[in-house]
C-alpha cells in the first residue's frame, strides 16, 4: 500500500564512514599523533634501561620494563657534581609555588575588586600601565628587579621569589579578576552597601564566597605557571633553592659523564607531572582560564 | 517636614548630564512613583536617594538631614532591586540579618527583628533555605524583607516586580501595596510600567531627560497631563493625536470641526493657535451618546483586536492611524463602517510647538 | 539643617586606595620605572655593576656590529615568521575541525592543548630526545630500512632552528586552537543556518563569512603569539642552549648571558631595550586597533 505522501521519511540514515566524515576523522587522528607522539616516547623511554634504549628505536614498546630510571631521576640523577636527583627540587618548587600562588592570588583579586566595584582618580590609569606592563619583555626588568630584592634584603630567598612571581602574575590575575567581579551584578555590591558592609566586609562577606570559579581557574593558571617557570628561578634563587624545572635542565645537559637518556626522560617527566595532573583534572576550567586571560572582555 | 527632600540635584558622568537641577520633596509616609522609560534617570535619581551615586551638585533631606554625603547604610533607607541581589551564599535568615549583623546589633534582638519581618511577609518556612532554592516570588519577599528588618524611615524600590511573571506580578504588587498601608513608611518606587504606578502610587513623577515633567496624582497625570509628552505616555493604548488649529473656540483639523465650549482651557492658553488634540481611544463617542458628541465622524473599521473585556477598533482619520476601545460585546467586524463621535470635554490640547496642555 | 561638607577627594574610597598600593607601585616602580632605569643604563658603559658613565649610543653600535646579535635577530625572525603563520594555520585548522561536530571533541581537545600545560623546559627536553640522531625519529626510519634518511635538524647549522618551531608549534598551537574554537562558538549559530538555506559549501562559509567575523580573535590571538615569540627563552635554553654554534641563538637569550655570564650589563640593557621597541611596533597599531575599534562600537 503506498502512503498518501510518498518519499523519504523518518529519520536521515548516517553513517560515520562517509567521505567527509573519513577525511575529517582521518586528519584529527593524524595530528593527533603529532601532539602525542613525544608523551609516549618519553614515557617508554623511561621504562628501557640503558642497553635496551641504545638497541631499540624509540617507539618501541619497553622489552623488561623497568623504573630504575624513575628512582634514579628522583634521588640520584646528577648536576654536574652533585647526585642527589630532582627531589630537591621538587621541594624546592612546592616551597615557591605554593606561597607565590596564594600572595599573587590575594594580592590580585583585592586589586581587581578594588578596580570593578571602587572605582577612584587614576586607578584606570594605573591599570593600564599594568596592563600593558604584560607587553614588556621581562628582560628589561630583570636586573633593576635584582637591585630592589638586594636592597629589601630578600634577594635569592623564597620571599624574594614569592615577590617576582606576583608582580609578574598580577596583570592577569588583576584583569581576570576585575572582569569577574565586574560581571557579578551590580546590585548585588549596592545592596551590601545600604546593609553597612564596607570595602572588607563586602570583599571578604559578598564577593570571596562568590567567586570560587574564579579562584579555581585563578589557581590553575598560577599553580602551572609558577611550577614551570624557569627565568625567575636561575636569576633570582641561590642554586640550592634552584626550582625542579632549572634542576631538569642542568640533569639532563649537564656535560659531565655518559648521558643517560632513560634518566633524562623520567625526569622530565616528574617534572611535567604536577602541571599534567592539574591540566587532565581541571579540564574545562584550564581551557576558560586560558580563554579568559587571553580574550580580553 | 518632609521625608525626603531633594534639591537642584545634577549629575553628570563625565559630560553627560543624567539628572537636571532636579526638585522633588516626598510627604512622611507618601508612596511616591518615578515613572519614566529607560534612560529618563529614574534609576539614577532612586540610587542618588541611596547613595549609591556621588551627586555632582545639589543637597539631599532624609527626615530633615542632609545626607547628600552621608554613607548609604547610615540614610535611614532601605532598598529592593530588580535582581532581588540576594547574597546567594547566604540563607534566607542571613540575608535578612546580613545588615543588623554589621551594625553590630545584638544577637537576640537580630532574631526577633529577623521573625517579625519573616511574619508580616509569610516567609517563615523558608528561613533556613538558600536563594537558589525559592522561587522569584519568595526571592523578592525575602529582598523586601530585607530592607524591612533594618527599621528604616524610606523604602526604595528599584523596579522590583520587573523580573516576574505577569501573574506574580500583580500578586507582590498588591502586597506592596498592603505593606505600605500596614507600615505607613515613606516609600520611593521606580518603574516603567504604569500599571504599577498608576494603582500603587499616591503621587507619580513622570520623568524623561532627567527632569520631572508632572508630579501629581494618578487621576490627575491621566486627567490632565500637562504635556503632549505625558499623555502619550500614559494610558493603554495610547492617546491619539491630531494635528490642527484653534480658531473662534473651535478645533478645525482634516476630520472636522469640534466646538470647544465645554474645554476647559488652562488660564491664558484660550485663543486661536496651531494645536494637536489629544483623544484617548477610551474616551470615543459611539452608538447612544452619539446626540451629546461635539462632532460626529464616520470611519471604516481596518483592523478589528477582540481583547475580552474590550475590543479595539483600528481605523483611519484624517489620514493618521487612530485607535478606538470599544466594550467587549460591541459587535463590529472588519470592512464595517461606524459613526464615532468626540466630545470637547474628553479631549486634551496642546500647543503645537511647545506641546503644553492649553 | 546645615549641609554636611562634601570629602576631601583624597580620602574618597580610601580603602580602596590603600588595597591597591601593590598594583600601583607595581605599574610605577616596576614596569614604567624598571623599564626606565634600563632603557637609561643602556647609554652607559657598565660592566660587572651598573655604573653611570654616559657613553651615548656606544653599546648599541657594538651591538648592531657583534655577530651574534646579528645572528639572534635573524633567528627570532626566521623563527617568529614562522611560528606565526603556523601556528595561526595550525590553530584554526586545529578548531575547525573540531567543530565538525565530531565524537571525542573532548579527548581530542584535551590531546591538542595538554602540551600547552608543560614547561618549556620540559618540551625542549623532549625534543631534543625525539630530534636526537642517534636515538630518535632518523633512527627509526633507519631501521624501517630507509638506511640514508636524514632527519636531525638539532645537528645542522641550518636546520636547527626548524626543530626549534616543530617544538615551539606542538606546544604552543593548542592554545591558539583554544581561543579559535571559543571564537567559532561565538559565531551566531543563525549564519551557518542562513547560509545552508542559501546553498554555500562549507569551505566557502569558513572563508568568505568565518574568517572575517573571527577578525578580533586573530588579533588577539597575534599578540599572543608575537609576545610568546619575543619571549623565547627557556625553550632554547633546554632544547639546543643556542646550538649548534649560534645557530639558535636568539635576543632573550643573548640579553641573559651579557648580564649575568659575560658581566657586560650595558650590552644587556641595550639588547633589551631594542627587544622593547621591536614589542612597542607590535603593540601600538594593536592598540590603536583596539582603542578605534571601541570608539567605532559606540
Amino acid at each position: 500500500m503506498q502512503n498518501e505522501f510518498t518519499g523519504p521519511r523518518g529519520p536521515k540514515p548516517r553513517s560515520i564512514f562517509r567521505l567527509s566524515n573519513l577525511i575529517v576523522y582521518g586528519t584529527i587522528l593524524l595530528l593527533a599523533i603529532y601532539y602525542l607522539a613525544p608523551l609516549y616516547v618519553m614515557l617508554v623511554t623511561s621504562m628501557k634501561s640503558m642497553a635496551e634504549v641504545r638497541l631499540s628505536n624509540v617507539f618501541a614498546l619497553p622489552i623488561k620494563v623497568t623504573f630504575d630510571p624513575w628512582f634514579k631521576a628522583w634521588s640520584s640523577a646528577c648536576t654536574g657534581l652533585k647526585c642527589e636527583g630532582l627531589m630537591g627540587g621538587f621541594l624546592n618548587s612546592l616551597f615557591i609555588t605554593v606561597p607565590s600562588v596564594i600572595v599573587s592570588i590575594a594580592v590580585a583579586s583585592v586589586n581587581g575588586y578594588a578596580l570593578a566595584n571602587w572605582p577612584y582618580r587614576g586607578a584606570n590609569i594605573f591599570f593600564t600601565i599594568l596592563i600593558f606592563g604584560a607587553f614588556v619583555p621581562y628582560q628589561l626588568m630583570l636586573y633593576p628587579i635584582v637591585i630592589i630584592l638586594r636592597e629589601l634584603g630578600v634577594f635569592g630567598d623564597l620571599a624574594g621569589l614569592v615577590i617576582v612571581h606576583s608582580i609578574f602574575g598580577m596583570p592577569i590575575l588583576t584583569l581576570i579578576f576585575r572582569n569577574y567581579f565586574s560581571s557579578l551584578p551590580a546590585e548585588l555590591f549596592k545592596a551590601a552597601r545600604i546593609d553597612g558592609a564596607g570595602f572588607w566586609g563586602i570583599f571578604f562577606k559578598v564577593m570571596i564566597p562568590m567567586s570560587s570559579p574564579i579562584l579555581v581557574v585563578a589557581i590553575i593558571l598560577q599553580v602551572t605557571g609558577i611550577w614551570n617557570d624557569f627565568l625567575f628561578g636561575i636569576v633570582y634563587t641561590r642554586p640550592e633553592a634552584y626550582p625542579m624545572t632549572v634542576q631538569l635542565n642542568n640533569i639532563v645537559n649537564s656535560t659531565y659523564g655518559e648521558k643517560e637518556y632513560n634518566v633524562n626522560m623520567a625526569a622530565t617527566i616528574i617534572t611535567g607531572l604536577v602541571p599534567l595532573t592539574i591540566y587532565f583534572i581541571s579540564g574545562k576550567l584550564f581551557v576558560r582560564g586560558i580563554a579568559a586571560g587571553a580574550v580580553k572582555g | 517636614m518632609e521625608s525626603v527632600s531633594i534639591k537642584n540635584l545634577d549629575l553628570k558622568f563625565g559630560s553627560v548630564e543624567v539628572l537636571k537641577n532636579l526638585n522633588l520633596d516626598v510627604h512622611q509616609g507618601e508612596f511616591i512613583v518615578l515613572l519614566g522609560s529607560s534612560g529618563c534617570g529614574k534609576s539614577t535619581l532612586l540610587n542618588c536617594i541611596a547613595g549609591l551615586l556621588d551627586v555632582s551638585d545639589g543637597q539631599i533631606f532624609i527626615n530633615g538631614n542632609n545626607v547628600t554625603w552621608q554613607e548609604p547604610s547610615r540614610r535611614g533607607i532601605g532598598m529592593v532591586f530588580q535582581s532581588y541581589a540576594l547574597y546567594p551564599q547566604m540563607s534566607v535568615a542571613g540575608n535578612l540579618s546580613f545588615g543588623l549583623r554589621n551594625a553590630g546589633v545584638a544577637k537576640a534582638e537580630i532574631r526577633k527583628k529577623v521573625a517579625r519581618a519573616a511574619e508580616i511577609l509569610q516567609i517563615e518556612a523558608l528561613l533556613n533555605r538558600k536563594p537558589s532554592e525559592l522561587s522569584g516570588g519568595q526571592r523578592q519577599r525575602v529582598a523586601i524583607g530585607r530592607a524591612l528588618v533594618r527599621d528604616v524611615d524610606v523604602f526604595l524600590f528599584d523596579e522590583p516586580l520587573s523580573n516576574l511573571d505577569a501573574k506574580l506580578r500583580t500578586e507582590l504588587r498588591v502586597e506592596i501595596k498592603r505593606l505600605h498601608q500596614q507600615l505607613k513608611n515613606t516609600m520611593i518606587y521606580v518603574t516603567h510600567d504604569q500599571i504599577e504606578a498608576m494603582t500603587l502610587a499616591d503621587r507619580i513623577a513622570i520623568m524623561r531627560e532627567g527632569k520631572i515633567m508632572q508630579l501629581a496624582s494618578p487621576t490627575e497625570i491621566y486627567g490632565k497631563p500637562v504635556n503632549k509628552y505625558v499623555a502619550d505616555f500614559i494610558g493603554s493604548p495610547a492617546m491619539n493625536f491630531l494635528a490642527g488649529r484653534i480658531e473662534n473656540g473651535a478645533f478645525h483639523f482634516g476630520g472636522g470641526v469640534i466646538s470647544l465650549d465645554k474645554y476647559d482651557f488652562a488660564e491664558g492658553m484660550a485663543g486661536d493657535r496651531e494645536a494637536w488634540i489629544g483623544i484617548r481611544p477610551e474616551h470615543v463617542i459611539v452608538a447612544e451618546g452619539l446626540s451629546k458628541a461635539d462632532l460626529t465622524v464616520k470611519v471604516r473599521a481596518d483592523i478589528v483586536e477582540p481583547m475580552g473585556a474590550d475590543t479595539l477598533l483600528w481605523c483611519v482619520m484624517d489620514g493618521q492611524s487612530f485607535r478606538i476601545r470599544l466594550d467587549g460585546q460591541f459587535v463590529i467586524k472588519e470592512g464595517d463602517m461606524i459613526d464615532v463621535g468626540f466630545s470637547s470635554n474628553a479631549v486634551s490640547l496642546f500647543d503645537k510647538f511647545s506641546e503644553i496642555l492649553l | 539643617m546645615s549641609a554636611s561638607k562634601r570629602p576631601n577627594f583624597l580620602f574618597q574610597n580610601l580603602a580602596s586606595k590603600i588595597a591597591s598600593i601593590p598594583m600601583i607601585l607595581t605599574a610605577t616602580v616596576i614596569f614604567v620605572g624598571c623599564t626606565l632605569w634600563t632603557v637609561a643604563y643602556s647609554f652607559t658603559s657598565s660592566r660587572l655593576l651598573p655604573r653611570w658613565r654616559w657613553v651615548g649610543l656606544d653599546q648599541y653600535e657594538r651591538l648592531w656590529n657583534t655577530d651574534r646579535w646579528m645572528i639572534s635577530i635573524n633567528n627570532l625572525l626566521l623563527y617568529g615568521t614562522l611560528m606565526m603563520i603556523f601556528s595561526l594555520a595550525l590553530g584554526f585548522f586545529l578548531a575547525a575541525l573540531l567543530d565538525q561536530k565530531i565524537r571525542g571533541e573532548n579527548v581530542f581537545r584535551t590531546i591538542f592543548l595538554y602540551p600547552y600545560a608543560l614547561s618549556f623546559v620540559v618540551t625542549g627536553l623532549t625534543w631534543q630526545w625525539l630530534l636526537n640522531p642517534d636515538f630518535g625519529i632518523q633512527k627509526l626510519v633507519r631501521d624501517m630500512g630507509w638506511t640514508t634518511f636524514e632527519f636531525a635538524p638539532l645537528t645542522n647549522n641550518e636546520w636547527a632552528i626548524y626543530g626549534v618551531l616543530l617544538a615551539g608549534l606542538w606546544q604552543g598551537s593548542g592554545l591558539v586552537m583554544v581561543l579559535m574554537l571559543a571564537g567559532l562558538r561565538g559565531i551566531d549559530q543563525d549564519v551557518w543556518k542562513a547560509a545552508r538555506v542559501d546553498g554555500i559549501p562549507n569551505w566557502k562559509i569558513y572563508l568568505y563569512i568565518v574568517l572575517p567575523m573571527m577578525r578580533p580573535i586573530f588579533v588577539t590571538a597575534v599578540v599572543l603569539v608575537a609576545t610568546g615569540i619575543i619571549k623565547i627563552f627557556d625553550l632554547i635554553v633546554a632544547q639546543t642552549d643556542g646550538g649548534p654554534g649560534l645557530s639558535t641563538e636568539v635576543p632573550a637569550k643573548y640579553v641573559y648571558d651579557m648580564m649575568f655570564s659575560s658581566q657586560n650589563l650595558g650590552q644587556g640593557f641595550a639588547a633589551s631595550t631594542t627587544m622593547l621597541l621591536v614589542v612597542l611596533v607590535i603593540i601600538i597599531p594593536w592598540s590603536f586597533y583596539e582603542f578605534a575599534g571601541r570608539h567605532n562600537a559606540k
